[in-house]
């Protein structure tokens, strides 16, 4: 390993740690304008043109603020707990591949940072040791909301694992690989989203209840919890939390887009591989203005329908479509995907309706 | 020293240090982050044996669900937040003989082993999760072991369904 290839690798991760970093603060300003337009207000406009300079404002306020820690508390994983939730949400991006290769000076230079064979693996081992920073938090703080709240996320992450997982797997089938890069070679003549659209949504679910975020978000249910797993932290610690947050779902949304929607993939991208990460930005851009469209327009569902959902609908209905991908690869009719995962997909929105409806009449 | 020798020294120094802490220590939640330490020591082991499949699986299952498990039947069964458990039993000076016997009886069959002196075989072109997956479920390699096991999990799966029904039931 020659040290220009050290000194590349490094300028590659601080350009993504800062381009996240700065994604999380204007999703925040994103997030409040996109809300306020759907319910009608205007929405911060006041620090700066347009209110830009509102995501710096927020910053040097919780600097300021007071820094508290609860005297009964456990001190060190009281501390460690925001920065072990901080650090995944931006390990998690080190396989997304951002665009082709580019020639930079001479130098061919991978628009991404690590291309290893087991990528999407990867991605899945990262998510799962997100959960311990929410669940420390919510134990160390030794108060019985945030460890509710912690208890809820927990066991919320766990279950929705199972069909983030199973997403993966009909990924991985359709791509014949684990590889980030190859996953989007694959989706050279058709997007996997439209090859099998039921697979796209049931990631994108999985995907926002790993987040925690609206209609999923139980570890911060303020009605029940008070605030749920953070609701003894102040200040820059409280904000590590807000940031872990935002940035998981810039991180998210490139994971998504990678998987579903063409990667860094567009028009002239054969010619000039350079405008990789502007596809990858847009695709980002829209993706998360689902996740805020979906905040907006439903109310958060209750726990026990939640469990419900992840365990009878959505693990049995991922089930089905790996069954369904290794169906059509098998007998070598793609056309065959799309079909029959759409009829699972009717299935399985039959059935909450049949549920609810039973609710309904037994009232 | 290569930087490999150097990388193994450093995490086997990790993974001892932090198991000893696992059985040393005396408050339970310390015991589960120790494991989880360990845990996170074996999976970069892997890694630097080119098993990176292993590395991933090892954090998925073992720090992302297991570990993660432990954690949680602490919390939800003590009351105090660094509850101190006294051991079950004060068989100290038997176990310490135990480990001595089967540490030695390792050691003997280990260096007898002819395989400390051979050099590990070059890897095979090609992709290694696609020959992994070939070879679970090629009947002349692994196909067997691995229903075996799938069959052992579901079993106990179901075991376990079975079991906290009952305790509701109740």
């Amino acid at each position: 390993m020659d040290s220009a290839l050290i000194w590349e690798m490094v300028i590659k991760s601080l350009v993504l740690i800062l381009a996240l970093l700065t994604g999380f603060a204007y999703l925040t300003y994103y997030e409040r304008r996109g809300l306020a337009r759907i319910q009608s207000r205007v929405g911060p406009n006041r620090a700066g043109p347009a209110g830009l300079l509102q995501p710096i404002a927020d910053a040097v306020k919780l600097i300021f603020k007071e820094e508290f820690t609860p005297g009964q508390a456990y001190k060190v994983i009281f501390i460690l707990a925001p920065i072990i939730t901080v650090i995944p949400a931006i390990l998690i991006t080190a396989t997304v591949p951002w665009g082709g290769t580019v020639t930079i000076g001479g130098r061919e230079v991978m628009l991404g940072i690590a291309d290893i064979n087991i990528g999407v693996l990867y991605i899945m081992s990262v998510a799962s040791i997100a959960v311990y920073g929410v669940v420390l938090a919510g134990w160390a703080s030794n108060n019985k909301y945030a460890m509710m709240g912690g208890l809820r996320s927990t066991a919320q992450m766990i279950s929705y694992e199972l069909a983030l997982g199973l997403s993966f797997v009909g990924v991985i089938l359709l791509a014949n690989s684990m590889r980030m890069t190859e996953i989007v070679e694959a989706q050279r003549g058709l997007w996997f989203a439209f090859l099998q659209p039921v697979g796209a949504v049931v990631f994108f679910f999985a995907t926002l209840a790993e987040l925690n975020r609206g209609p999923f978000d139980m570890p911060e249910a303020e009605q029940e919890l008070s605030a749920g797993y953070n609701v003894e932290y102040s200040g820059m610690k409280f904000a590590l939390f807000f940031m872990a947050e935002y940035t998981k779902m810039v991180s998210i949304s490139a994971i998504i887009a990678t998987l579903f929607w063409g990667g860094y993939r567009g028009p002239f991208i054969d010619t000039m591989p350079g405008l990789g990460p502007l596809y990858m930005f847009i695709k980002i851009f829209f993706i998360l203005f689902m996740m805020i469209w979906v905040r907006a327009s439903w109310p958060r569902i209750r726990y026990d329908r939640l469990m419900d959902l992840g365990w009878k609908i959505l693990l049995p209905l991922s089930l089905s479509l790996v069954f369904i991908n290794a169906t059509g690869i098998l007998l070598n009719q793609m056309w065959l995907i799309p079909l029959l995962s759409i009829g699972a997909g009717f299935l399985a929105i039959q059935a909450i309706n049949l549920s609810l409806r039973r609710k309904e009449n037994a009232r | 020293m290569t930087t490999m020798q150097v990388l193994f020294l450093f995490f086997a120094a990790i993974i001892l240090g932090s198991a000893i802490k696992v059985v040393t220590t005396k408050k339970m939640i310390h015991a589960a982050f120790w494991l989880v330490v360990a845990l996170f020591g074996i999976a970069a082991l892997y890694a630097m044996l080119n098993a990176g499949f292993l590395a991933m699986v090892q954090i998925v299952v073992y720090v992302g669900a297991i570990a993660i498990l432990f954690i949680f039947a602490v919390m939800l069964t003590r009351k105090e937040l660094l509850d101190k458990g006294a051991a079950l039993n004060n068989n100290k000076t038997i176990a310490a003989l135990i480990s001595l016997v089967f540490f030695g009886g390792l050691l003997l069959l280990l260096t007898n082993w002819s395989g400390f002196t051979k050099m590990a075989p070059d890897l095979p072109e090609g992709d290694m999760v696609a020959k992994l997956g070939e070879a679970l479920v090629t009947p002349n390699a692994y196909l067997l072991p691995f229903e075996v096991a799938s069959v052992l999990l579901l079993a106990a799966l179901i075991g376990a369904v079975y079991v906290a029904n009952e305790a509701r039931s109740e």
